[in-house]
């Protein structure tokens, strides 16, 4: 395939080397500054509040599993990363969806009018969702959709749509001619070009651009924290934050709860993180 | 006409009867191939269409509506004010507030970020063994919701907390203070904490920039006896100008926005003085849990326009050269 979203660097042709014993000081210090805080709040969730009062920089003595039992059979934890699995899937699926079937469009037709509505959507990169919030939360209150899934998922989805179109149409146009001319050959009209040929081929870009939008969808706070008063309908990071407001000298149980809602994006990266990072360098750079 | 449709013509010629036996039948066909091409282009981008312009564009517009009237979201609004809201809003110290803490942001983010970032990726993009790793480690902030880093966070900077048994353990007590309550310090312990997150999506884009800069011209460099920091200054840096120019546009936008870090950070009684505000949370706090949304609207508008703005002069004055093969990929 011609066109790839995952870069390879320049190490990936060459024989790969040990690094000068300062590479590797400076970056052992890079790595610790980031993940030395998360650290602290995971190793933190196995100590008792009271040991973590007299000596707020101590390792846990001894360790103890409760509060993460505590937070996993107790809290609302299960019920918020489910709430947040569901909004992030439909969003997913929804942006994958319309974003396709619009880029195969703006990517594969010729007709009047296409670079004016690729402009159009394009436009929308300049809507930052932050600026709309009030009037977006006015106007799924007067359809009635406050307290449900789709008021977070409808909003979400349009405005992810401009950088999956932006993302997805050069991929598209780049999808040979000579492929589209074999199917109507062999009868197939344009969508089923699209349905059996072009999206096999384009699932480096459909996976990149999916990723993107769940990861979006998973991390999501102020939109749910007006659209969704309802704390049965609560996600992860309303969750987060209602934990440890709510109980402000359990500092041993917010520390455990914070971990546990951090697991599934660190999981998640690991598995994807060549489609996530990949996925961001294709936005800006192609 | 597309050239799908013209390779198609000639298969559906060779069944056709000679033109001159059945002049309308051809015609018809392409008028029926060109009706079904547009069925299939409404088909296609009419729900994208909807959803963006529903929840995007139609939003920004009532927004603007709304921001002429004293209204307390009750039925329709009445009360037409004409632009005393945004008036109201530029008198308003506490709006001045966050107007700075913003660009505190805006700036801080581009002179701390750009310079550290770009060290860390010059070293990341040496190759050596285990560097992969090393990698997925400086990315981890960037991954973490933004509530869960600003939980993370408050609960290391609370009073007597971790940070000072620290500080005091190093001998360096001295340096303790109120991070996220003493009204002077807590936009700079906002600017740190929002560092330490995104300082990794500066590291990716600056990586993916640094990836495409081809091995031969730092190896023509080196032939020619330049040493590894002047490859660096001379050679990359240079050629990485498009990415760096990218990420400023989307660190400036981003840091105009700001909102889940200080909200959950900062205790409201900090954020109604002003010291730790932002426009977008004095935007939520004023329209939606105040419940004066003609007020909130029209700071939604100040905050969409001075974003806009932003964009616009970023675009006209350093982003020119660079959208096209940049973004949209022509250039290729």
């Amino acid at each position: 395939m011609a066109v790839n979203t995952v870069p390879a660097g320049p190490a990936g042709r060459r024989p790969v080397r040990w690094g000068t014993p300062l590479t590797y000081a400076l970056a052992l210090a890079v790595a610790a500054v980031s993940i030395a805080p998360v650290v602290y709040v995971v190793v933190g969730g196995f100590r008792t509040t009271p040991q973590i009062v007299a000596d707020p920089a101590g390792l846990p003595d001894p360790w103890v599993w409760e509060n993460y039992s505590r937070v996993l059979t107790q809290s609302d934890f299960w019920r918020q990363a489910f709430n947040s699995a569901v909004i992030a899937l439909g969003t997913t699926l929804g942006v994958v969806v319309l974003g396709m079937a619009a880029a195969f469009v703006l990517a594969r037709y010729t007709f009047r009018g296409r670079e004016t509505l690729y402009t159009f959507f394009t436009l929308g990169l300049l809507f930052p969702a932050g600026a709309a919030i009030l009037p977006l939360y006015l106007m799924l209150r007067d359809l009635s959709l406050i307290n449900s899934y789709y008021a977070v998922i409808l909003p979400q989805v349009a405005f992810s749509l401009p950088l999956t179109i932006v993302i997805l149409r050069p991929f598209l146009t780049a999808i040979p001619r000579e492929l589209e001319d074999a199917a109507a050959i062999d009868g197939a009209g344009r969508l089923g070009f699209l349905w059996r040929i072009v999206l096999p081929l384009s699932r480096p870009a459909v996976v990149t651009v999916g990723i993107l939008a769940f990861v979006a969808s998973w991390n999501a706070f102020l939109l749910p924290l007006l659209v969704l008063g309802d704390v049965s309908l609560h996600t992860l990071p309303l969750g987060v934050q209602n934990f440890s407001s709510q109980y402000t000298t359990d500092t041993a149980g917010v520390l455990a709860f914070t971990s546990l809602a951090m697991l599934p994006a660190l999981l998640f990266f690991t598995l994807a993180e060549k489609q996530i990072v990949g996925g961001l360098q294709g936005a800006v750079k192609g | 006409m597309t050239s799908a449709s013209q390779t198609r013509t000639p298969a559906d010629g060779a069944q056709a009867p000679p033109a001159g036996l059945r002049p309308g039948g051809r015609a018809s066909s392409r008028r029926a191939e060109t009706r079904r091409k547009w069925y299939e282009i409404i088909g296609l981008t009419t729900p994208a269409l909807v959803v963006y312009v529903m929840f995007v564009l139609v939003p920004m517009g009532f927004a603007f509506y709304y921001s002429l009237y004293r209204w307390r979201g009750v039925g329709p609004p009445t009360e037409f004010v004409g632009l005393r809201n945004y008036v109201l809003a530029f008198q308003d110290p506490i709006f001045l507030d966050a107007l700075r803490n913003n660009a505190i942001i805006v700036f801080g983010s581009l002179l701390i970020q750009g310079p550290v970032a770009l060290g860390i990726a010059l070293l990341l993009n040496r190759g050596f063994r285990g560097r992969s790793a090393f990698r997925l480690l400086a990315f981890v902030p960037y991954v973490l919701a933004e509530v869960t880093v600003g939980i993370m966070w408050k609960l290391i900077l609370t009073e007597n907390g971790t940070l000072d048994a620290l500080l005091q353990s190093i001998g360096l007590g001295g340096l303790v203070q109120a991070w996220l309550a003493d009204l002077d310090v807590v936009i700079w312990t906002l600017l740190f904490v929002l560092t330490w997150k995104y300082v990794g999506f500066a590291i990716i884009l600056l990586l993916a920039g640094l990836s495409n800069v081809p091995q031969e011209l730092n190896e023509a460099a080196a032939i020619d006896g330049a040493s590894w920091w002047q490859i660096q200054r001379h050679v990359t840096l240079p050629l990485l100008g498009p990415t760096i120019r990218i990420w400023m546009f989307l660190s400036m936008i981003g840091s105009l926005q700001v909102f889940d870090m200080v909200w959950v950070t900062s205790v409201p009684a900090v954020r109604s003085l002003g010291a730790s505000a932002t426009m977008a949370t004095y935007m939520v706090d004023n329209g939606f849990f105040a419940r004066l949304w003609g007020y909130g609207n029209a700071v939604a508008v100040i905050l969409f326009g001075i974003s806009f703005v932003a964009a616009l002069l970023f675009q006209r004055f350093l982003l020119r050269r660079d959208i096209e093969g940049a973004i949209t990929r022509k250039g290729k």
